[in-house]
């Protein structure tokens, strides 16, 4: 032992210098690191603010005062004061009546028609609204807010610059000099825009609104929740309590993690010829969009569970083995409930993923244009990912900003289920 | 159970009591309580014991001992069937409780395992309420009618684990808030809430400091006399205080068994006494 020599090399100036090469090794891997988490903060910043930039004029909506006149000769020439009669009168009459009367220098038809153009095409709407919510209005005069037309809507919010030459204004010398007499008398105002929330599509974009969407995709969602969350949780816990370790559970572990892989696209494919062309349900309905979803979804919540209950240590289930609980038992007394919070993560992700999913629902024809509200999963419906998909295709100036504020909403939607996510996760984790 | 004891204080008469001809053949005076006879068990195509051949005396300690991976803590995993949940482990022979046949078709394993109790290596708790821990079994197995009566089996088995007076007035904290040591007593008194007739003990203070140590050692020396242990173990001063008969295994075989004193005083196999004094593991 003793003829060992020590070498010393620990005082070397080689070491000296390794050390210091060590050191700026450390130090450019921090800088890399460093960079890349700014590149990436700085990158989602930017579409941030882009999205938030472009999208939040659309919470807010423009509306112009008119002095109506609520003529009875127009809506109740009886004086009958039933609904029924009432609701089919001719409010457009009312509404120009009135406008014209506000604006007594206009005199060719031409003129009027740019005029009236000024307000919604849904305004005669909101002026029937007014008076079946109150009969008593008939025959009086009254100051009413009315939603503005598309062109003033983006004018007031600044999108449309009075400055601009004519030739390439969406509103005419005429039309400003309207909208300037209204600024003069305070007529005009923006409002928050709860119609965004509350409408479904419309081709106007002043008053289209995700209503409609959100309605489609809660209950897609809902019915992928329904059936993706228990057999995808019952089918993991067979795979990994149960099932024996042979050739046949190794193919279909395979087959889930394929599964996971698999383009969405292909499971729309696959929606349309089972749901659609076998089992003959309804198109563009929310039923065959959650079932089509589930697909999608059930190799997560699988693997999700399944790496959940590997977690669980083994001594728990030895403990549990020990004392004599049979195999149901220790997985549901013992493995489960630790797993619970693993389970839910891996489900929200799931859903979450689902929420957002596009191209699946583009097959099934959940990409129509639908007005009316959707009552249930069978009505026809679109889904808030598609909603995106069809204003960015509009041709409209207004649907600009209505897409970027359905993507705020959908972001919204994603970030607080992430969260929920997480919040569970660290609540019901079990340390020991 | 009194009968038992009974018979056991006069352990002379056993022999000739049950007539039974694989008593006396036995190397033991005492009742047999548990019998592997020809005991081999496969890892897929390894094999990790051989023609095991072993008594276990009621109401005594036996420990198992030997170097790392001699098979003593698969062998104690036979004997209440805890190698079942590994898909790739497969046993044969025969191995009885009360001359039954625990591999046998007809045998309950959830049954077994309540009369085959197991203490672990690692203390293991559950993540659950001091109380619920100990109640666990009994609740499963039905063994009280109301509330009071889980309250007593509960505070019985504390008690005979020597926790009752540390963990009194906190029943309802988590059993990992314990110490190791503590924690080790509460799965000990968890084994115990369900009255099994064996105990099997895998190296239980391998995770203890010493102080622990001694206290558990304690406690095995007292539950023996309602209880028949078996122990695995890697210290052989332990082995030498707590056991009455040691089983020495190497390389998956039984070398040799026989009382303890006798093991570790004058042993008749070479590599016995090697290991013993030190020479290999």
């Amino acid at each position: 032992m003793t003829d060992i020599k020590r070498s010393n090399w620990q005082d070397s100036p080689a070491t000296t210098k390794r050390i210091r090469r060590r050191y700026r090794a450390e130090k450019r891997f921090k800088a890399y690191g460093l960079t890349a988490i700014l590149l990436a903060l700085t990158m989602l910043g930017v579409l941030l603010v882009s999205i938030i930039d472009r999208g939040y004029p659309a919470f807010t909506s423009t509306k112009i005062n008119i002095e109506i006149y609520f003529d009875e000769k127009l809506l109740d020439p009886q004086g009958s004061r039933k609904i029924s009669n009432i609701q089919n009168s001719n409010y457009g009459a009312v509404l120009r009546k009135s406008l014209f009367a506000t604006f007594p220098n206009v005199e060719t038809k031409s003129d009027k028609k740019l005029l009236i153009k000024l307000l919604s095409r849904n305004a005669k709407y909101e002026l029937r609204d007014k008076v079946l919510n109150n009969l008593d209005i008939i025959g009086s005069t009254q100051r009413v807010w009315l939603t503005a037309g598309t062109d003033v809507d983006l004018l007031h919010k600044g999108q449309n610059s009075q400055d601009i030459p004519e030739s390439q204004r969406r509103l005419n010398n005429l039309q400003l000099s309207w909208i300037n007499t209204l600024y003069a008398k305070e007529s005009i105002k923006g409002v928050f825009n709860k119609d965004f929330f509350t409408n479904s599509d419309s081709r106007e974009p002043e008053i289209a609104g995700i209503g409609g969407a959100l309605v489609g995709s809660l209950f897609t969602l809902l019915i992928t929740l329904l059936l993706a969350f228990p057999i995808g949780v019952a089918t993991a816990i067979h795979l990994e309590e149960f099932a024996p370790k042979n050739r046949f559970t190794d193919f279909i572990e395979v087959n889930i993690n394929n599964l996971a892989a698999v383009p969405s696209i292909v499971f729309g494919l696959l929606g349309l010829a089972i749901f659609i062309q076998v089992f003959h349900l309804p198109r563009s309905a929310p039923i065959v969009g959650g079932l089509t979803l589930m697909f999608m979804t059930l190799p997560v919540i699988i693997i999700a569970t399944r790496s959940a209950l590997a977690a669980v240590p083994p001594s728990i289930r030895e403990a549990a083995y020990g004392v004599g609980a049979s195999r149901v038992q220790v997985v549901s007394h013992h493995v489960l409930p630790l797993a619970i919070p693993g389970i839910m993560t891996g489900t929200i992700v799931g859903m979450a993923r689902a929420l957002g999913e596009t191209a699946p629902l583009l097959m099934i024809g959940m990409v129509a244009f639908i007005v009316d509200m959707p009552g249930g999963p069978f009505d026809a419906s679109t889904a808030l990912p598609v909603q995106v998909f069809l204003w960015a295709d509009s041709p409209e100036r207004g649907f600009v900003e209505k897409t970027s504020a359905a993507i705020i909403v959908l972001l919204g939607f994603l970030i607080m289920m992430n969260a929920l996510a997480i919040y569970l996760r660290n609540k019901f984790e079990v340390r020991w | 159970m009194t009968n038992l004891k009974k018979m056991i204080d006069d352990s002379s008469e056993i022999t000739l009591e049950t007539g039974d001809e694989k008593v006396g053949n036995s190397p033991i005076p005492e009742l047999v309580r548990m019998r592997a006879k020809n005991v081999n068990v496969f890892y897929e195509s390894k094999q990790a014991l051989f023609n095991v051949n072993l008594d276990i005396a009621s109401h005594k300690v036996t420990a198992l001992i030997g170097p790392s991976g001699c098979g003593k803590s698969t062998f104690l995993r036979c004997l209440n069937r805890m190698n079942d949940t590994i898909d790739t482990c497969k046993v044969e022979g025969d191995i009885t409780l009360d001359d039954r046949d625990i591999y046998s078709r007809n045998v309950d394993v959830v049954e077994l395992r309540a009369r085959v109790g197991m203490v672990f290596q690692k203390p293991n708790p559950f993540p659950k309420s001091i109380y619920d821990n100990v109640a666990y079994g009994p609740r499963i197995h039905g063994l009280s009618a109301n509330r009071q009566e889980l309250d007593k089996i509960v505070d019985e088995s504390l008690r005979r684990a020597g926790l009752l007076d540390e963990v009194s007035d906190r029943l309802g904290s988590p059993g990992t808030s314990l110490s190791g040591g503590q924690q080790q007593r509460l799965c000990i008194a968890r084994a115990i809430a369900i009255s099994p007739e064996v105990i099997l003990m895998d190296e239980p203070c391998s995770a203890l400091d010493p102080i622990a140590t001694a206290k558990v050692e304690e406690l095995i020396d007292e539950l023996k006399e309602h209880y028949t242990i078996v122990i695995v173990t890697h210290n052989m001063q332990q082995a030498a205080r707590v056991s009455q008969y040691t089983a020495f295994f190497h390389l998956g075989e039984l070398v040799e068994f026989g009382h303890t004193e006798k093991i570790f005083t004058n042993p008749t196999k070479e590599r016995t006494q090697d290991y013993i004094t030190g020479r290999f593991g």
